[in-house]
């Protein structure tokens, strides 16, 4: 069995925070366990610019702020590993994790911070009626394709929900030679940022439907078209405003929810609005020794600030090591 | 005089402007809460500029990555925007790419650099 005084889920921005800030307040043992193949999370893929304007007074892309701190962790030696699921961790701070090289392996800890970030609503959150055709992704996943897998997900493309990842990728996928026919909105105002209305959606002549939602999906192998209609103040389909639009790709973007299955398998209690951890002003669980940070505890807008807040997590864990030492 | 009202688009915060101009010849910007919106609010007037971002295919990566992520070294035209990305087509670079390194010199004629976001090694 591994030990160490520090762990933290999740490498990416909140989680490569916390363990800079935590070295920087004196815990010299360290490990960070990522999911993915690279150290960065999200940021990696979210290759728009906009990020670090608060935090290092400069616009920078996601891949580029991912990497101002990944080299930070580099710089101050913090170990970590990739490819590696943590499937769960005890009350006790026990940690059970998985990866390809080490099988199955545990780590005991002296203090944790949970950075697992967040995940995106899927279409079986949205109780939409019809098949289950081929085209049907979450914005996120799209946006992982295109800019990472390198891989289109559609040529005409109709957005349901107008959150920030759904505005982004209506821009990409027009970028990159596709159709967005329009961006429905169930609410009457749009949930994502007004800047991103503008240069994602208005710079490109894409529609906003506000107070419109799916109402059918049509295709059975694959999506061959969606019938969009306007609702009612009680979010209610009105009859006769359908209209079909014919379309190959349907991306949902209809919200994000903190990713906590772990931090609710330990007992930490859970906030219901949020749907994080209940957390102190240090960001500590209701488990002793055990923090959270970023997306993990709430939905975040800003990466700055999600960072800012796993910079005061990190200390906090360090302090808990250093009382307890 | 004409004014227009806009959303700043400089940060997340999106400032509501408020530009009084003749034409294109802008008389005052107000509403914004840094500098950086004074001159938006005024190039959008007269000439609207973006970054654009995108990525481009990168051969030879050691980790298998298939893209290099990129953006424009500084604001081009918001005409310009399609040209751009049009231009980006068919670009195949070597690993090893850095961040910040020219990826296409002077895309679509603008006089701006398409440069890498992401280190491919």
């Amino acid at each position: 069995m591994l030990n160490y005084d520090l762990v933290i889920i999740g490498g990416g921005p909140a989680g490569m925070a916390a363990a800079v800030s935590a070295k920087d307040s004196g815990i010299d043992s360290i490990l960070i366990l990522e999911r993915d193949d690279k150290l960065g999370g999200i940021l990696n893929q979210c290759i728009h610019n906009g990020f670090g304007l608060h935090h290092f007074k400069e616009e920078l892309t996601g891949p580029e702020y991912a990497q101002r701190y990944i080299d930070m962790v580099k710089e101050r030696g913090i170990e970590y590993r990739l490819d590696c699921m943590v499937l769960e961790i005890s009350p006790e701070r026990l940690i059970t994790a998985t990866n390809k090289k080490d099988g199955i392996f545990q780590v005991q800890a002296g203090a944790i911070v949970l950075a697992m970030g967040c995940r995106e609503r899927t279409r079986g959150s949205l109780n939409i009626p019809g098949y289950r055709p081929a085209g049907i992704y979450t914005a996120g996943t799209a946006q992982k394709l295109v800019n990472i897998d390198g891989l289109m997900p559609g040529k005409r493309i109709v957005v349901l929900g107008s959150g920030d990842v759904g505005l982004i990728m209506a821009r990409r996928m027009t970028l990159e030679g596709a159709e967005v026919l329009a961006v429905a909105e169930i609410m009457p105002k749009s949930g994502g940022l007004q800047r991103n209305i503008v240069q994602c959606l208005n710079d490109f002549g894409i529609p906003l439907l506000l107070s419109t939602t799916v109402v059918d999906i049509q295709g059975k192998e694959r999506v061959e078209g969606v019938t969009l209609a306007k609702v009612d103040e009680k979010l209610k389909p009105i009859p006769g405003t359908e209209t079909h639009y014919d379309c190959d790709c349907l991306l949902l973007s209809t919200g994000l929810i903190p990713e906590n299955e772990l931090t609710r398998n330990m007992g930490a209690e859970i906030d219901r609005k949020t749907r994080g951890p209940v957390v102190t002003k240090e960001f500590e669980t209701t488990i002793p020794g055990v923090f959270a940070a970023g997306n993990v505890v709430s939905v975040h807008g800003l990466v700055d600030d999600v960072s800012k807040e796993a910079l005061i997590a990190g200390k906090a864990a360090a302090e808990y090591i250093k009382a307890r030492a | 005089m004409e004014t227009t009202f806009l959303t700043c688009i400089m940060c997340p915060i999106g400032c509501n402007l408020k530009v009084e101009h003749e034409g294109k010849n802008v008389i005052s910007v107000t509403g914004n809460t840094c500098p950086r919106g004074k001159v938006y609010g005024t190039n959008e007037i007269g000439n609207p500029m973006r970054v654009v971002t995108s990525s481009v295919l990168v051969e030879g990566s050691k980790n298998g990555s298939v893209l290099v992520s990129c953006k424009t070294a500084g604001d081009i035209p918001k005409a310009k925007i399609k040209d751009a990305a049009l231009a980006l087509k068919g670009v195949k670079v070597k690993a090893p790419v850095h961040i910040g390194d020219v990826l296409v010199r002077n895309v679509a004629d603008t006089g701006v650099d398409i440069i890498a976001t992401r280190n491919v090694e």
